[in-house]
């Protein structure tokens, strides 16, 4: 072996122990919900015991709790219902807002894209104590509509980032030779642009439904009734009574629900990095 | 067409915007109705508390001191994960699972793991030794190892967002690059910090804004973890806006507060303005 | 300096199918320009790659030099070579691209600036040392590319389709002048290019390519009036050879050698009938499409290519003839040129 293959073996050995210890580290938490859904109380609390095995039989008793005695699913429900709402609102809006601004000639178009896209930069905790007055005096308070109303606001800045870049991507040619052929370009936006970019509207689908389920401060600040909880506040706020917390089914709940987000959103990733590069990657 | 998204998007951004800057500078109270000016005065009262000085600092820390680990972190995680290998898929979703899956719902996962009595980390530290049972650190009851816990936190939220994002900079690089730069002779460190990195630079940029922008202007981590406690020494800028604002009912004091989020927006939209140019340009 | 050899070299990218390159065997001569030509597919690159340390062969060896460098990376073979898309690293001044070899060799501050001002001189780009690559023209990327590789003196040179991003008519000055830095510099160059012209005009022995295997080695001349095959004949040559088919041969001829009866002498020709049914004017020479009139090979169709002083006009028949010592004779079953043979035209 010449000096470089052992230099070869090395890299590939400090290769591997990035890749396991920042996967172990990252996906720790999640193990540890799996392994807390499924044990005994006794177990769980008990010091004496190794914490990584299940020193009593596994157990269901939290899930039971979970789905039984508490709004679990109701905050869920709370949350897909919020979730469509916010979905069709942002489609309606940034649709045609994406396809004008990707169509608008010179720079301006471009322009006003970034500008639309640094207003998703501004943050929750800079407007929720304002919305939250704006909120009560449209009488939205403790009710999910408050919800469906202030989303958007943030899920329509970048869903139209997303869509005007998809929108570039089709040659203006096709379009031209569709109203050539008769069609009115309205016709050609919904018979032509629309199918073409399917992949990205459903990228934007997808994003704005997760940006809803993250969203923690306006949940927070604008709805207090436990009933009329989204998924992400009423799991850390009313799984704890007092100062007592029920570990087994809070974890149950942070894993059930966190689960299908990710994977779904796994799928899409590539696309919703290609926005958030602003064009610095090609 | 984008008229009715600009309206929608200045009316629940731009709005609240303006009625936050009224609100700093008036006397609006959860319940009051009358609005008088008061000037500066909400400024004047803020900066003299040392609970705001108190959380103002510590935003500067938080942020700092996550988006350098986050950087150093996923800085090799993406040069380690840009190899092909069996697996790599899985890896990638295991990595992701802290960023898709909802904040508040990740964080009181490290609640529990950094519970004060039945942490996980406590159990192992014991078992080998390190500490006495019951004597183990109290990670969110300290102030010190409550700041070094939020920071964690927040790095392990933010690292996959950095790490993906890095990774569309890293393959957007030409292939015969890195093979130009092996001909030449370069070795395995000199290609990655004389051609890779550099090469990367632009979509660190990028990177670091946005995780700048998420740590600074995020509650939700010590929200949950720790209320701002213990004794407001992990407060941040939001959460104090948060306790002032909405807790307190005092809506112009919160507003004030939020308020100084404002520069580092700006700053941050500037730079984020002058990466978007500059790649219009080349 | 050094020779390139390679020993039944071959790559096989997927188990089970085709090699990509199959059982080459190859010796460059000392200060040879060799060009690799073939389509696209034909393994031409990968057989680069695999010289330059960029792929690793499946069987088979490489010599550099008259050592085996099979085991040795990139940077131990000494080699030099310019990508296609020049590989020029954007973040770096072309003063530091050129550089970057030296840096890398660990040669001293002063050695590296005096060779790089003597690279950048010999290819006249010194006063673009300061710039970034994305502020040259395609011609002075070029020109960074070959400083690039030619600052550490390396043994070998190997190109890989520098050309073809450049347009035509920046391509035509560009060959020229590689061929006049290969002449100065002497190193053995290894070159490959699917373009039949640049092989041509700048090898010195062309190796034509396909499907992974070597079709015939041979200076351009060889190549061109002695095809080892069909695919040599028809892939050299525009437009390529005219191919007739006759029992168990195939007779080839090139259509600059299909031409009025007049112009030859009777005894030592085939006269033929030619129908014109096209006509292309380039300038220089006339192509004219048409087929065979009357004989064993009515109806098929060949090519005919004239100088321009003559004039056809289309629908017309006209006595043509090939001369005996232009027919390239072909097995019809493996392709491969056999010698001439006797063949009733009739």
């Amino acid at each position: 072996m010449t000096r470089e293959r052992i230099r070869e073996v090395f890299l590939g050995i400090g290769h591997w122990a990035v890749v396991v210890v920042f996967s172990v580290l990252l996906a720790f938490p999640f193990y540890w919900m799996l392994i807390t859904t499924f044990k005994r109380s006794n177990d769980l609390y008990n010091l004496k015991n190794n914490p990584f095995i299940f020193n009593e039989r596994p157990t269901l008793e939290h899930l039971r709790l979970l789905f039984g005695e508490t709004l679990y699913l109701r905050w869920v429900a709370n949350t897909a219902l919020v979730g469509l709402l916010v979905v069709l609102i942002t489609l309606l809006l940034a649709l045609p807002a994406a396809y004008a601004l990707a169509r608008l000639t010179g720079r301006w178009g471009e322009r006003l894209g970034i500008a639309i896209f640094l207003t998703y930069l501004v943050p929750p905790t800079l407007l929720f104590i304002p919305l939250s007055r704006v909120v009560s005096t449209l009488g939205l308070q403790d009710t999910i509509w408050s919800l469906v109303v202030v989303y958007p606001s943030f899920t329509i800045p970048f869903s139209t980032w997303l869509l005007m870049g998809f929108f570039k991507s089709i040659p203006k040619d096709l379009e031209d030779a569709a109203m050539v052929d008769g069609l009115t370009r309205f016709g050609a936006f919904i018979k032509l642009v629309v199918p073409i970019s399917l992949s990205g509207i459903l990228t934007v689908v997808i994003f704005t439904f997760t940006l809803v389920t993250q969203e923690f401060v306006y949940a927070l600040t604008f709805i207090s009734p436990e009933v009329h909880q989204m998924v992400g506040v009423g799991v850390p706020t009313f799984l704890v009574r007092g100062d007592v917390y029920y570990w087994g089914s809070l974890m149950a709940a942070c894993l059930i629900t966190s689960l299908p987000i990710a994977l779904v959103y796994n799928l899409f990733l590539d696309r919703f990095i290609a926005g958030f590069t602003v064009g610095a990657v090609k | 067409m984008f008229l009715p998204a600009i309206l929608y998007v200045v009316a629940l951004i731009g709005l609240p915007l303006v009625l936050a800057v009224l609100y700093s500078v008036g006397d609006v109270k959860v319940g009051s109705v009358g609005y008088h000016f008061v000037g500066f005065e909400n400024f004047r009262s803020i900066l003299q508390s040392p609970a705001f000085r108190r959380s103002l600092l510590n935003s500067f820390i938080f942020t700092v001191g996550s988006q350098v680990l986050v950087l150093v972190g996923s800085t090799i995680l993406s040069l380690a994960l840009e190899k092909q290998f069996r697996g790599r898929g899985f890896v990638r979703f295991l990595i992701l699972l802290p960023w898709v899956a909802p904040v508040s719902l990740g964080a009181i996962g490290w609640k529990w793991i950094l519970d004060s009595l039945y942490s996980v980390i406590n159990w192992v530290l014991v078992a080998l030794h390190f500490y006495k049972p019951y004597s183990a650190p109290m990670w969110l009851g300290e102030p010190t190892l409550a700041m070094i816990s939020v920071i964690l936190v927040h790095t392990w939220r933010l690292l996959p967002f950095s790490t993906v994002i890095l990774l569309a900079g890293l393959t957007a690089i030409p292939k015969d690059i890195p093979e130009a730069a092996a001909i030449d002779g370069a070795g395995f460190w000199r290609t990655m910090f004389q051609i890779t990195i550099p090469m990367m630079l632009p979509i660190v940029n990028v990177a670091i804004l946005f995780g700048v922008i998420f740590t600074f202007t995020d509650m939700t981590v010590v929200y949950i973890l720790t209320r701002g406690g213990p004794y407001d020494t992990t407060q941040v800028v939001p959460s104090l806006a948060f306790f002032t604002g909405i807790l307190g009912g005092d809506l112009s004091e919160g507003a004030a507060i939020s308020l100084f989020l404002v520069p580092l927006l700006v700053a941050v939209a500037y730079l984020m303005l002058r990466i978007a140019h500059r790649a219009e340009v080349a | 300096m050094a020779v390139v050899e390679t020993r039944a070299l071959t790559k096989v990218f997927k188990r089970g199918e085709l090699g990509a390159v199959n059982n080459i065997d190859l010796l460059t001569e000392e200060g040879e320009f060799l060009v690799l030509l073939g389509p696209s597919g034909s393994g031409k690159t990968t057989l680069l790659r695999m010289i330059a340390g960029l792929e690793e062969p499946t069987s088979g060896e490489i010599l550099i030099g008259g050592s085996v460098v099979n085991r040795l990376t990139p940077r131990e073979r000494r080699i030099a070579m310019v990508f296609q898309s020049y590989a020029l690293y954007p973040h770096l001044s072309v003063y530091k691209n050129i550089a970057f070899p030296l840096k890398a060799q660990g040669v001293q501050k002063a050695q590296q600036r005096e060779k790089v001002e003597w690279a950048a001189s010999l290819l006249g780009i010194k006063r673009l040392l300061d710039r970034k690559p994305r502020q040259l023209s395609g011609g002075e990327r070029q020109r960074v590319a070959l400083a690039r590789a030619i600052v550490r003196e390396p043994t070998v040179f190997l190109l890989d389709e520098p050309l073809s991003n450049l347009d035509a008519k920046l391509r035509a000055s560009a060959r020229e002048e590689l061929e006049h830095f290969h002449k100065r510099i002497g190193t053995t160059t290894i070159y490959v290019t699917h373009d039949q012209v640049e092989a041509m005009a700048m090898g010195d022995r062309v190796v034509v390519l396909h499907q992974g295997y070597i079709r015939q080695i041979g200076t351009p001349t060889q190549v061109y009036d002695e095809p080892a095959d069909t695919f040599v004949a028809t892939f050299l040559g525009s437009p390529p050879m005219n191919l007739l088919e006759a029992d168990d041969v195939i007779v080839g001829f090139r259509p600059e050698h299909l031409i009025p009866a007049a112009l030859v002498r009777p005894e030592a020709a085939i006269p033929l009938r030619f129908r014109v049914q096209l006509v292309e004017y380039l300038g220089v020479d006339w192509i004219l499409y048409g087929s065979m009139e009357g004989g064993r090979f009515h109806g098929k169709e060949v090519i005919s290519r004239l100088p321009s002083a003559m004039s056809y006009v289309a629908d017309t028949v006209h006595d043509f003839a090939v001369c005996d010592k232009d027919l390239r004779f072909f097995d019809r079953k493996t392709e491969k040129r056999i010698p001439p043979k006797a063949l009733s035209w009739q």
